[in-house]
């Protein structure tokens, strides 16, 4: 019987052999996937075992940390709920981030190479000092206004958007998006309860979720008239030049009337005033006039087409990711110029469409002398204990126009405002310019409202340029609404009370 | 029993081996202090000299009833039942800090009873040593054994699920807070049934045979026995819905079957009976579902573990995946005793310990571990070899071999190399039944082993009258086998 006995011992050595080896393929072999994967709570649990660095603008925390007592070391909080939700997102436990949140996420949770050297101290000291901290470059005043105004709007508008750029260096003073969404139940701790608040919001036919500033592209209605007239004072127009005009315009098929019969009747008009007053036949004829690759490629020269721009970092350019503007393809089927629609694109509509934030770069490109500055959020990347390790250097993003060309074109935007269809946007102590914009779309549906403007203080700095969107206003008169708001949101970024 | 001079007994290399081992726990219980509060209390002995003090006993029976056991045996085991209750008290530590609630005193929590039943294995193991001086005086109650063995598999099998099932698994019987496994005890009963029976027949078994393709086959009515025995463990793996039981009984059987009568043919013949019926029935599973449906559930579970699909699912691979997971963020060397995250890992006190301490104590603790068990069973193998008389070679050789089949099914299990089966991993897994049983089953070998090792005529008769039986039932000697009846 020994000999089956030893063989006994032959197979349990094999068996056991096999736990070895197999062991050595889990614990050797396969043990980085399993340390990173996806269903390996010790991950999620790392992440919070050091508090998460602070997301902050004026000296005041838009994202902070909350110590708890459960596994999950630190509960992330957002103390003004939905006013910034569309900047800084969220970072919930088990879905995706969102923002700045996502964007600057590996510094906020200190993996960041940049902080290798708070990592290996930390190491030695037996603390956990945390993640680094990112100053956003959002005037408080200029975001709780923009968010205040427009969802406290007079036309009971549900829907809209608001960014405010300096001009002079792309800083973004305001971006709101309404409605929103308070950020703080998609963070929970509790991931079911977390779960049911996010698909509540997926479900929401209003789309709180969307950014409406980065995201939504529109018909620009009338702001597109900026383009028009930056396209004929390119080439050899003045502000003075007589450019035709009348009550109605039938090009290709395409009609076009003017807002209203009092609207440049007169068969010509000059270019300042078909402005201020926003001539549709002027602007029509003079869009078919020029042609359809000087307005294109103006409209691609102001920031049209760009399918890659994004607000955050402007070392990676890496943030929020900013939707395509449109011109459309203005043509017919067998690709030449389709003139009707020349006409219509022309004052903004048929397939043109544009981003609140492309509209607010607009006007911030006439307020800088034409340069186009690259716009971001982030000013400053604080280590945890708060030396700086980043500070924004502003760059030149285009220049579409020249000096003389956006002088021009401001005075004659200041002239929409002074005189114009802007005026509502007019605040004290300031010289401000715009463009109003209403943008008919469905058919039956009210149309958007559009301001898009700048504001000089007495040093003749630009201090301030913005873009207010309201969606389906109804009343008429829809971008009366948007400039008014337009005009408290650089009366805040300005440094001015209310 | 008394010594013969000059014969060596290894009792003082055993209590040697048996202060490293609780030195190696207190270590351990030091480190998890060391982890968990940041300092190390000065009462983290204790714990490891309780044990120390319950391993001492057994070691002062074994030193006066089997002088001449292997001194290897208690040490292993003590070593390894040391490291059980430390995680365990490891885990009541870390759930007390997570509630914010006392840390726990000695004998209280998970790791407190284990320590109790701990107590309660070792007495039992004593009382067998002290009971039992001949191991052939168990062959007097073979049928008796078999017979309460079987009912001992059949009783979870019967019982209505709310009453049995744990996890899936009908292994138990619950009687309010009271949970027995009977199939850790029933493994000894059919050990020692399956060993007498055997060797009455091995004759019967292994000369009257057919040739056919080099390999002898027995003849036809022989096979009744082998066939009920695999009726039966397949009738544990529908109804009872474990895999790893039906392998442990029927790998048992087929063990000591082939020991005894030492043909192939009946390992062949056991292999392809048995997986032939497990792959009937995960086809059986997928088409027609019923009672074998749980069975291929864990099949395909363990064929595709990180599928979402089956991660998701209730019952699905969460419970192997976050084993898995914790035993690949441990890596080579582990997080340190008391640094882990055991509490990700489900049933991480029974089932899936192996892969909570894994976490802590890396591939290299993990192995370390392994050589332990390895040890004990290749010790109880040699005890076998070392033995006079059949039928103490048969139950030595297949509590042995079980013990490591046990260990295979369990640590394969849940380490992803077969389908996981709910069973306890012997003397670390957290529950009396378990303990118990292993315990009775190491007191057996260290019964055997003594007979192997000792003068040639300590295991024949006891020389003390009256301890033992009067006579020992002399057919049992190796002798009286069934002869073929032309």
């Amino acid at each position: 019987m020994n000999a089956p006995l030893r063989r006994a011992g032959v197979v349990i050595l094999v068996l056991f052999g096999l736990l070895f080896a197999n062991l050595n393929w889990v614990q050797a072999y396969k043990a980085d996937d399993y340390r990173t994967s996806d269903y390996n709570r010790r991950v999620v649990v790392a992440q919070y075992d050091r508090p998460r660095g602070v997301i902050e603008a004026d000296g005041k925390g838009l994202a902070e940390n909350k110590a708890t007592d459960d596994t999950l070391k630190y509960l992330r909080v957002y103390p003004k709920n939905e006013v910034y939700a569309p900047v800084i997102g969220y970072r919930p436990v088990s879905l995706g981030a969102t923002g700045i949140e996502n964007s600057e996420n590996d510094f906020l949770s200190g993996e960041s190479d940049t902080l290798f050297a708070d990592r290996v101290k930390d190491m030695f000291t037996g603390n956990n000092t945390g993640g680094g901290n990112v100053v956003l470059s959002l005037s408080t005043k200029a975001q709780e206004t923009a968010w205040k105004e427009l969802t406290n709007n007079e036309r009971g508008v549900t829907k809209g958007a608001a960014v405010a750029i300096d001009p002079r260096t792309g800083a973004v003073q305001a971006l709101v998006s309404m409605p929103s969404y308070n950020p703080n139940p998609l963070v929970s701790h509790d991931e079911k309860a977390a779960a049911a608040a996010y698909n509540k919001l997926v479900k929401d036919e209003d789309q709180p979720l969307l950014n409406r500033a980065t995201q939504e592209t529109l018909p620009p209605g009338s702001t597109f008239k900026v383009i028009d007239s930056a396209t004929a004072l390119s080439n050899g127009y003045t502000p003075e030049t007589q450019i035709p005009a009348g009550s109605t315009y039938r090009e290709s098929g395409a009609v076009i009337h003017n807002a209203e019969d009092e609207v440049c009747p007169g068969s010509e008009v000059t270019l300042k005033e078909a402005l201020t007053e926003s001539c549709n036949t002027g602007f029509a004829k003079l869009g078919v006039k020029l042609g359809r690759d000087k307005i294109v490629g103006m409209a691609k020269a102001f920031g049209f087409e760009d399918e890659k721009l994004t607000i955050g970092n402007l070392k990676e350019n890496t943030g929020l990711p900013v939707a395509a503007s449109r011109t459309g393809d203005i043509a017919n089927p067998d690709g030449s110029v389709d003139k009707g629609a020349l006409a219509q694109s022309s004052i903004g509509q048929r397939d043109v469409r544009m981003t609140p934030v492309q509209g607010a770069l607009m006007a911030a490109t006439v307020a800088n002398g034409g340069k186009q500055m690259r716009p971001y959020l982030v000013q400053k990347l604080l280590g945890p204990d708060r030396r700086t390790i980043y500070s924004a250097n502003p760059t030149t993003l285009r220049t579409p126009i020249s000096e003389s060309v956006s002088n021009d074109l401001k005075d004659m935007m200041i002239s929409v405002v002074e005189n114009g269809t802007g005026k509502k946007a007019k605040i004290k102590g300031f010289d401000v310019g715009g463009k109003t914009g209403t943008a008919q779309n469905a058919v039956g549906a009210d149309p958007h409202g559009w301001f898009i403007g700048f504001a000089f203080n007495d040093k003749g700095e630009a201090v301030s340029a913005v873009c207010v969107m309201l969606e389906n206003v109804p009343g008429g008169h829809a971008s009366a609404e948007a400039a008014r708001i337009a005009g408290l949101i650089m009366k805040a970024a300005a440094g001015g009370g209310d | 029993m008394s010594r013969i001079p000059g014969m060596k007994t290894h009792r003082n290399a055993e209590l040697g081996l048996l202060a490293f081992s609780m030195v190696l726990v207190a270590i351990y219980a030091a480190t998890v202090e060391a982890n968990q509060f940041d300092t190390i209390h000065p009462t983290f002995w204790i714990p490891a000299a309780l044990l120390g003090a319950l391993f001492l006993g057994l070691h002062f029976v074994v030193r006066f009833t089997a002088p001449y056991a292997d001194p290897v045996l208690i040490p292993a085991v003590a070593l390894i039942n040391g490291l059980g209750v430390s995680f365990l008290r490891r885990l009541d530590i870390a759930r007390a800090i997570s509630n914010k609630t006392a840390i726990p005193g000695v004998f209280a929590g998970t790791g407190g009873r284990q320590l109790a039943w701990t107590l309660a294995a070792l007495i039992l193991a004593a009382i067998l040593l002290l009971v039992v001086r001949d191991h052939k005086v168990i062959s007097r109650y073979a049928y008796t054994l078999g017979l309460v063995g079987i009912v001992l598999v059949m009783i979870p099998a019967v019982l209505p699920s709310s009453l049995s099932e744990v996890n899936g698994a009908k292994l138990w019987i619950k009687l309010g807070a009271f949970s027995i496994q009977p199939g850790e005890f029933a493994k000894l009963a059919l050990v020692s049934f399956f060993a007498y029976y055997l060797v009455r027949k091995r004759e019967v078994l292994s000369l009257a045979s057919r040739r056919f393709l080099g390999i002898d086959f027995p003849r036809g009515r022989d096979l009744g026995p082998v066939v009920t025995v695999w009726l039966l463990s397949l009738l544990v793996l529908v109804f009872e819905k474990d895999l790893g039981t039906a392998l442990l009984y029927f790998g048992l059987f087929v063990v000591t079957l082939y020991v005894a009568t030492e043909r192939a043919s009946w390992l062949i013949i056991g292999l392809l009976l048995f997986f032939g019926g497990v792959y009937t029935a995960y086809l059986l599973g997928d088409v027609v579902g019923g009672p074998f449906a749980n069975f291929y559930d864990r099949a395909s579970i363990w064929l595709d573990p990180f599928s979402q699909a089956n991660y998701d699912r209730a019952g699905g691979s969460y419970q192997l995946v976050q084993g898995l997971l914790a035993l690949g963020t441990g890596g080579l060397f582990g997080s340190g005793p008391g640094a882990g995250s055991p509490g990700f890992v489900p049933e991480v006190r029974t089932d899936f310990i192996f892969a909570g301490m894994g976490e802590e104590i890396g591939l290299f603790g993990l192995s370390a571990l392994l050589v332990c068990y390895l040890l004990i069973v290749e010790r109880g193998l040699r005890a076998a070899l070392g033995v006079r008389d059949s039928f103490g070679k048969l139950v030595a050789g297949g509590l042995a071999f079980t013990l490591g089949l046990q260990v295979f099914v369990i640590l394969g299990g849940i380490t992803g190399l077969i389908p996981l089966t709910g069973q306890t991993t012997p003397f670390l897994s957290a529950g009396g039944s378990s303990l118990m049983a292993n315990w009775l089953l190491i007191a057996m070998l260290l019964r055997i082993s003594n007979a192997a090792r000792g003068p040639a005529n300590s295991g024949g008769t006891s020389d003390r009258p009256g301890s033992g039986p009067k006579k020992p039932p002399t057919q049992l000697h190796g002798a009286m086998t069934e002869v073929i009846q032309p």
